[in-house]
């Protein structure tokens, strides 16, 4: 893992003492709000519905125990003794004072940790492939390349007042678990006919008003040319990109108004002149980087306890079908942790779950956790003789629901229980949902399902890439949910299909339920997918399903 | 030209320091209750109050005029955002409700 030097150490020291100075210069009246705001954003911190929000970067998604003791007593001490996880590997406490904001960044700063970037108009958290460093299908880690993009890019003078926020996404696999076609810059790593490592870069993708999937600008981008490549394409943008209408200021607009040939054609004209710039001090920056980023000392030990304990024990056998994934060390695995206990609020962990996931990680985990874009925790180096003793503790704290992947593992947004941008409610419709399916006992037969949830139409809940997406509106002072299917966030990125006229609040489970109900009756086998069966047979029975009246109507 | 009635409107704004929602009273107090706001029934009224509430930057922050009706219980919210800003989220017992 990345180690802040002293460079890193004296400027976040800096970035937080002058945060105090502000912070105090607005309690004293100095500084008005509308000076203000600017500066609370620059640094994470919202005003939201009932209180102050501190979103804090996770970068990359990749933590050590320290850190996530830390959050632990940051959650404790100045907030309600819990923390959000969201879409954007970050994480956010919902109930900050304004005069306590200080301390909490002093306290992440510890250590090694920040909300810098993580709002406005800037290059915000970059994030990766939460099974980076450990995955068997993976080419190579992409954690280093994203510290590199984090240093480049935090406070980089040019970049600190683009048209729109910026967002970019890193993965090493060719199993796309970082959505990088739904980022303003997606980085895939590819190797070329001569088996060198590069990447596939892909610009303008993003979700919000206006979903698309993002456009390849270059096939293959070798790997000493990534950070003139990406500056090239963030400086093109700052001049192209509108700011005269907010809802078109990302570059997702900027390519579609100007056409994907005439942005490469400029890209890579400002990549012939930023190239020669960089003549190396990246490389050996990121070569330093990578040598932190060094895979940790797999032991060898038998795994006949693990597959006994399987054998042996049903709870933990269903356990370890969903939650685990191939690593690529003999004897180990990928240990995705559920943060979506049927009936809780997806993405939420208590301190004393914090905690015990930190002792968990130090004791059995290489000191290594991971925070998904899908809202879990993940241990990514587990030995497998470890797993039963892991499980019992899991067990004792909530924290072994056995769904990943299934019909409760619902990505939602804080919508309008916390968000001032709301427009409706996404927690109680997941909390609803996942309950609902439970008591059903339905979630395995029902196999993998991906349901995301936002509460307005800026898409944090990732609706426009859910296999099921739901999404909340305001229609006439009323909550009301529209349902869209077939959306994928993998390598075959497909926004979803609008099903058809929203429901209600009270309508909406009961929604669901007919559309799981129609695709376990057509499936083909009990090995075909919702999205498969989606794509096999298209809207038609789904929506049949959804609107029986209309389809009773139509057919009398 | 025909213009739409007034509605009864209450000043909003959340609180500087805190941060949480806060309502204007009659006596010029910002209270945590929106049962103890000052229901406002007269647009030019309305407007000087949102004004005033505006001169108090060091108070609270983003004031603004909620649609209100009056109950028996002073003035009340009408549309769902407002209703949650009186009481706080749905997961937890968070917020304004974890003092009823």
């Amino acid at each position: 893992m990345y180690t802040y030097n002293d460079f890193d150490e004296n400027f976040i020291r800096e970035r937080n003492a002058q945060f105090r100075a502000q912070v105090e210069r607005r309690i004293d009246g100095s500084l008005t709000e509308d000076e203000f705001k600017p500066l609370r954003l620059m640094n994470g911190l919202y005003l939201q519905l009932h209180a102050y929000m501190l979103r804090v970067a996770i970068p990359y998604g990749t933590l050590n125990s320290s850190q996530m003791h830390k959050l632990a007593d940051i959650a404790d001490r100045w907030d309600k003794g819990y923390g959000h996880f969201t879409t954007r590997q970050n994480i956010q406490y919902n109930w900050p004072k304004l005069k306590d904001v200080p301390d909490m960044l002093d306290a992440l700063g510890e250590v090694g940790m920040h909300a810098i970037q993580t709002s406005g108009n800037t290059i915000r958290n970059v994030t990766a492939d939460h099974f980076a460093g450990a995955a068997a299908d993976e080419i190579e880690d992409p954690r280093p390349v994203a510290e590199l993009l984090r240093q480049w890019s935090t406070d980089h003078p040019e970049f600190q007042f683009l048209p729109r926020k910026f967002k970019i996404a890193v993965t090493g696999s060719p199993n796309d678990r970082a959505v990088t076609k739904a980022h303003d810059i997606g980085l895939r790593m590819v190797r070329n006919d001569m088996d060198e490592p590069g990447y596939e870069v892909i610009v303008g993708g993003g979700l919000g008003r206006t979903p698309v999937v993002g456009k390849v600008i270059r096939d293959f981008l070798p790997k000493e040319d990534l950070l003139p490549y990406c500056e090239a394409i963030v400086s093109v943008y700052n001049l192209l990109g509108r700011r005269d209408n907010k809802y078109k200021a990302r570059i997702k607009i900027t390519v579609a108004e100007n056409g994907l040939e005439k942005i490469r054609e400029l890209v890579e004209k400002r990549f012939g002149e930023l190239r020669p710039e960089f003549n190396g001090f990246d490389q050996n920056l990121l070569s330093k980087i990578e040598a932190q980023f060094a895979p940790p000392d797999f032991r060898t030990a038998s795994t006949n306890g693990y597959d006994a304990h399987r054998a042996a024990n049903p709870a933990f056998r269903s356990w370890s079908d969903t939650n685990l994934a191939g690593h690529r060390a003999p004897g180990y695995a990928i240990v995705s942790i559920s943060l979506k206990a049927h009936g809780a609020t997806p993405g939420d962990a208590t301190s004393e779950q914090m905690r015990v996931l930190a002792r968990l990680a130090k004791d059995l985990g290489h000191d290594e956790l991971r925070i998904s874009h899908e809202q879990n925790v993940i241990l990514p180096h587990v030995h497998k003789s470890d797993l039963p003793a892991l499980y019992a503790t899991l067990r004792d704290h909530g924290l072994a629901t056995a769904n990943i992947g299934l019909v409760s593992d619902i990505i939602a947004c804080p919508g309008m229980d916390y968000c001032a941008l709301a427009t409706a409610r996404s927690i109680p419709v997941a909390q609803e949902i996942a309950t609902r399916f439970d008591e059903l006992k339905l979630e395995h037969e029902i196999g993998a399902l991906k349901i995301k949830i936002s509460g307005c139409i800026n898409a944090c809940g990732h609706h426009h890439v859910g296999h099921i997406g739901i999404l909340g509106l305001d229609r006439a002072g009323v909550e009301s949910y529209q349902i869209t299917l077939g959306g994928d966030g993998t390598e075959t990125a497909t926004v979803g299909e609008r099903a058809g006229p929203g429901f209600s609040a009270e309508e909406i489970v009961p929604a669901i339920e007919r559309l799981i109900a129609a695709y376990l009756d057509i499936r083909e086998s009990h090995d075909e997918t919702f999205l498969e069966t989606y794509r096999r047979v298209g809207l038609p029975p789904f929506k049949a399903a959804l609107y029986p009246e209309k389809e009773a109507a139509n057919a009398a | 030209m025909s213009r739409r009635p007034f509605t009864p409107k209450v000043v909003t704004a959340n609180d500087l320091l805190e941060g949480d929602a806060v309502w204007l009273t009659s006596d010029d107090q910002w209270t945590r209750d929106i049962s103890e706001a000052e229901l406002i029934e007269d647009e030019a009224i309305a407007q000087d109050r949102l004004f005033f509430a505006m001169s108090q930057p060091n108070v609270v922050v983003g004031a603004y005029l909620a649609e209100s009706k009056a109950s028996d219980n002073g003035p009340a919210p009408t549309h769902f955002r407002e209703t949650f800003r009186t009481r706080g989220p749905s997961n937890y017992a968070h917020g304004k409700q974890a003092g009823v």
